[in-house]
C-alpha cells in the first residue's frame, strides 16, 4: 500500500445542472475525500472546469480517476499531480485594526504581495493569492493581530506548457 | 413513440398516474405492448428480466412521485448487475418544479447514485435526441438503467417530428478493443501456467461471449468457475465446469481458486461474496483481468496483466493468438492438476440427504431434471437463490436471472413475467423462498390477466432462511425476526388470483407436484413445505478465506 498523497485534479465537464452534484455525489458515495473544490465556465460556455483537491493512496486515487472519466459529463480527467502545473488559492482575511497594528498589517500585506481590498476604522480586509502554505503562513501571522472572519476558495490549477 | 419503435421496443411495463396520461394515451395507440404491473418496483424487475432473457433493452413507464420512488430499487438492482433498463418516469409541469407540487419529487436527484446515467427533459425539442442517447447509454459499454424524467408540458406539447441520427456523445466512448500487446502478454501468462483457473462473470453473459469462452477453456483444457452472474457463461455440466465460486461456492471451486497459479478474471469485479478475505483471495496466483469498465480493474485486489475491453472482442483475439500455438508443452501439467480438482470434487462434492422431510435442494434437483436443465430460472433472494445456483445446472447463458449484486428480495417473481414476455415458448420458473415470494406477490393478477405460464416453486420453511442460517451459526440460534410462521397459505392465494396452486408436504409428491405443474398452460404455485432449519453449504463465513469452507 502506498502513502497517502494530495492530487490535485482538474475537470472539463458539461456545463449543465446537476454535474457538480454527480461529482460530489461520486466523491461521498464512495468515501472518497475531497479538500478543496473550485467550479466555473470556461471560454467555451458549454463546459465548465472544476478543479478538486483529493488525498489518497495510489489505489485510490486510480479509482477516483477512473470513477470520474466514467460519468457521462465529465469530458476529460486530468490528474496535474502527474505533471507540472500551476497553482493558486485565494483568501479574503478581514483583519482587526487597531491603530498601533495597522502599520504591521500593511508591512506583512507588502511582504507577501496581498492587497487590502477594504478598509474600515476598524477591520482592514486583505486579499492573498498564492499556494495553501504561503495563505497559512499569512494566516499564522495575522491570527496573532487579530482575524475576525476568512473567506479561502479552493485551489485552481492549470498544466504548465512546455517550456521550448 | 417513434423513437421507441426506431430502437426496437416491443413492450413497455408501467403503472399510469397524473402527469404521464398523455404518454399512455399515445402508447394505447401503438402496437407496443404495454404491462400494467400492479407495483413500480414490479416493473422494473420485470424490464430486468425480459432485457436479460431477451438481450435487449428493458422499458418502464411510470408517473411522478411515488411512482417514480417506487422504481428506485428496482433501478439500483439493475445498476448492480449491470442490466440495460429505461425507465420513463412523469414529472411535474417545469413551472411547477421546485415548488413541492402535489406528486412531486426530485428522481433525477435521487436516482443519480444508482443509474449509469439520468435526463430531466426540459425542452420539448430535445426530447427525441434524449431518448436515443439514452437507449445507447444503456445498451452500450458496461450496460446499466438510464432514467429519463419527463415533465407534463414536455410530454403534451407538439413539435415537428425529426428522427435524430445515432447519437454521438464526446465524453462517452466505451472501450471495447482490447489492447493488443496485453493480449499477448496475457497468452504467455496462460501458456505458462501451471495451474491456471478462469473465473467469469457477468460481461461473460452480457457481452454474449459463451461460445468464445468455451473454446478457450477447452482448447487450453483450463477449468472454469463463475461468480452468480457468470453461471450460464460456461456449460454447467462440462467436465470442466468447477461449479460457482465464493461465499457459498462449491468446494472444488474454491480450493482451486486459492491453489492456482494464474487466474484469468473476465467480466467480474472481484465482488465481497466471491473473494472473502482479500489479502488471502488467489494468493497464489497471477491474476489476468479481462473488463469492459476501467473502474472494476484494480479495484478490490492486484492485477498483474489489465486487459479494458468487450469479453467477447477478447476471448475472439485470444482464441485467434493461440491457433498458431504449439500447445503441447503448455498442456502437459494440466492432467495433474484436473486430477487434484477431480479429488476435491470426489471428497467434498455438494451433498444433502433426502430423509423423511422434503429438502429444498431435493426440489431443485428435481426442477432440473424434470425440465431437462432448458427452463429459464429466476430467483427471489437467499437460501432459495443459492440453491437455484448450486442445484440447477445451467448450460446456456442468459436462463439465470437473479438480482446478485443488490440481492433484492421480490425480484424473482417479475423478472419471471418479465422473461416470459420476453421467451413466451419457454418453460420460466420463479424458484423463491417463503419470504420473499410475499414482496411482490402481488403481480400474480399481472401473470395471470396476461395469460403467462410463469411457475412458482415456493421452498417454504417458514423462515427467511438465509439470516436464520446465520443466526444459528454466528448468533447462538437466536432467531430474531426471522420467523415466519404467520404465513398465508399459497394455495389459496394463488387460486384468489386465478392461478392454480399445488402443494407438497413429502418428498415422494415432489415429481408428481412439478410434473403437474409443467403440464398446465397457466400461471401456477407450487408450494413445497421443505425442512425448517436446513442450511446452504458450502458457507465462508463473513471475513474468512474462501479456502476456509463450513461444510455442514
Amino acid at each position: 500500500m502506498t502513502e497517502e498523497r494530495k492530487h490535485t485534479i482538474s475537470l472539463l465537464v458539461d456545463n449543465e445542472s446537476g454535474v457538480l452534484s454527480r461529482v460530489a455525489g461520486l466523491f461521498s458515495g464512495r468515501g472518497f475525500n475531497i479538500e478543496s473544490l473550485c467550479v466555473a465556465e470556461t471560454l467555451d460556455p458549454e463546459f465548465s472546469r472544476i478543479t478538486l483537491v483529493t488525498r489518497g493512496n495510489e489505489r485510490i486515487i486510480e479509482q477516483i480517476n477512473k470513477q470520474l472519466n466514467k460519468l457521462i459529463n465529465v469530458v476529460k480527467v486530468t490528474d496535474l499531480t502527474e505533471t507540472e502545473f500551476a497553482e493558486r488559492e485565494m483568501a479574503l482575511v478581514k483583519v482587526r485594526a487597531k491603530e498601533e497594528h495597522r502599520a504591521e498589517i500593511l508591512r506583512i500585506v507588502d511582504i507577501f504581495r496581498c492587497k487590502v481590498v477594504d478598509v474600515s476604522p476598524a477591520y482592514y480586509t486583505v486579499e492573498v493569492t498564492g499556494s495553501d502554505e504561503k495563505i497559512a503562513a499569512i494566516l499564522g501571522l495575522l491570527k496573532q493581530i487579530g482575524i475576525k472572519e476568512i473567506a479561502r476558495t479552493g485551489a485552481i490549477a492549470l498544466a504548465r506548457e512546455a517550456k521550448k | 413513440m417513434e423513437v421507441l419503435k426506431e430502437e426496437g421496443v416491443d413492450t413497455i411495463f408501467g403503472f399510469p398516474g397524473g402527469v404521464i396520461i398523455d404518454i399512455n394515451d399515445e402508447l394505447d395507440k401503438t402496437d407496443i405492448r404495454y404491462v400494467l404491473v400492479r407495483h413500480e418496483q414490479a416493473a422494473v424487475h420485470a424490464a430486468d428480466g425480459y432485457a436479460r432473457a431477451k438481450g435487449k433493452v428493458g422499458v418502464c413507464l411510470v408517473t411522478s412521485g411515488p411512482g417514480a420512488t417506487n422504481t428506485v430499487t428496482g433501478i439500483a438492482s439493475a445498476y448492480m448487475d449491470s442490466i440495460p433498463v429505461v425507465v420513463f418516469t412523469g414529472q411535474v409541469p417545469t413551472a411547477l418544479i421546485g415548488n413541492d407540487a402535489f406528486q412531486e419529487v426530485d428522481i433525477v436527484g435521487i436516482t443519480r447514485p444508482c443509474t449509469k446515467h439520468n435526463y430531466l427533459v426540459k425542452d420539448p425539442e430535445k426530447l427525441a435526441e434524449t431518448v436515443r442517447e439514452a437507449f445507447h447509454l444503456a445498451r452500450s459499454g458496461r450496460p446499466g438503467p438510464v432514467l429519463v424524467d419527463l415533465p407534463k408540458d414536455v410530454s403534451q406539447s407538439k413539435i415537428n417530428f425529426k428522427m435524430p441520427p445515432p447519437p454521438k456523445i464526446k465524453s462517452y466512448c466505451p472501450h471495447t478493443e482490447p489492447h493488443k500487446q496485453q493480449l499477448e502478454r496475457a497468452i504467455k501468462l496462460i501458456l505458462k501456467a501451471k495451474k491456471p483457473v478462469i473465473f467469469a462473470g457477468g460481461g461473460v453473459i452480457l457481452s454474449g461471449a459463451y461460445k468464445e469462452l468455451t473454446k478457450f477453456a477447452k482448447k487450453l483444457n483450463i477449468p472454469v468457475t463463475a461468480s452468480l452472474m457468470g453461471l450460464g457463461g460456461f456449460p454447467g455440466t462440462d467436465r470442466l465446469w468447477l461449479g460457482m465460486i465464493g461465499m457459498h461456492g462449491t468446494y472444488r471451486a474454491n480450493m482451486s481458486t486459492g491453489a492456482c497459479d494464474l487466474l484469468l478474471g473476465i467480466g467480474v469485479r472481484f465482488d465481497d461474496r466471491v473473494t472473502g478475505k482479500i489479502d488471502t483471495f488467489a494468493q497464489n496466483a497471477k491474476i489476468i483481468h479481462i473488463d469492459i469498465d476501467p473502474t472494476s480493474i484494480q479495484k478490490n485486489v492486484p492485477i498483474t496483466i489489465p486487459i479494458v475491453g468487450d469479453c467477447k472482442i477478447a476471448l475472439k483475439k485470444l482464441n485467434k493468438l493461440i491457433e498458431k500455438v504449439d500447445l503441447q508443452e503448455s498442456l502437459k501439467s494440466r492432467p495433474n492438476w484436473l486430477k487434484q480438482i477431480e479429488e476435491w470434487k470426489s471428497t467434498t462434492p455438494l451433498a444433502y440427504e433426502q430423509k423423511d422431510v422434503i429438502k429444498p435442494q431435493f426440489v431443485v434437483e428435481k426442477l432440473y431434471e424434470l425440465t431437462k436443465g432448458k427452463a429459464i430460472i429466476t430467483t427471489e433472494v437467499g437460501q432459495n437463490q443459492m440453491w437455484a445456483a448450486q442445484y440447477y445446472h445451467f448450460d446456456q447463458p442468459n436462463h439465470f436471472i437473479t438480482s446478485g449484486g443488490l440481492g433484492c428480495m421480490g425480484f424473482g417473481f417479475p423478472a419471471a413475467i418479465g422473461a416470459q414476455l420476453a421467451c413466451p415458448k419457454k418453460t420460466v420458473i420463479d424458484i423463491a423462498g417463503d419470504g420473499s415470494i410475499q414482496m411482490n406477490i402481488q403481480e400474480l393478477i399481472v401473470a395471470v390477466s396476461n395469460k403467462l405460464p410463469v411457475k412458482v416453486a415456493i421452498l417454504n420453511n417458514r423462515y427467511l432462511g438465509m439470516v436464520r442460517q446465520w443466526q444459528q451459526l454466528f448468533y447462538g440460534k437466536r432467531y430474531a425476526a426471522t420467523d415466519i410462521e404467520a404465513a398465508p397459505d399459497f394455495v389459496k392465494v394463488a387460486e384468489a388470483y386465478g392461478a392454480v396452486g399445488l402443494r407438497a408436504t413429502r418428498p415422494e409428491e415432489v415429481e408428481e407436484t412439478i410434473k403437474k405443474a409443467l403440464a398446465t398452460p397457466k400461471t401456477v404455485i407450487m408450494d413445497f413445505v421443505v425442512e425448517r432449519e436446513e442450511c446452504v453449504y458450502p458457507m465462508v463465513p463473513a471475513g474468512k478465506a474462501i479456502t476456509e469452507m463450513l461444510l455442514a
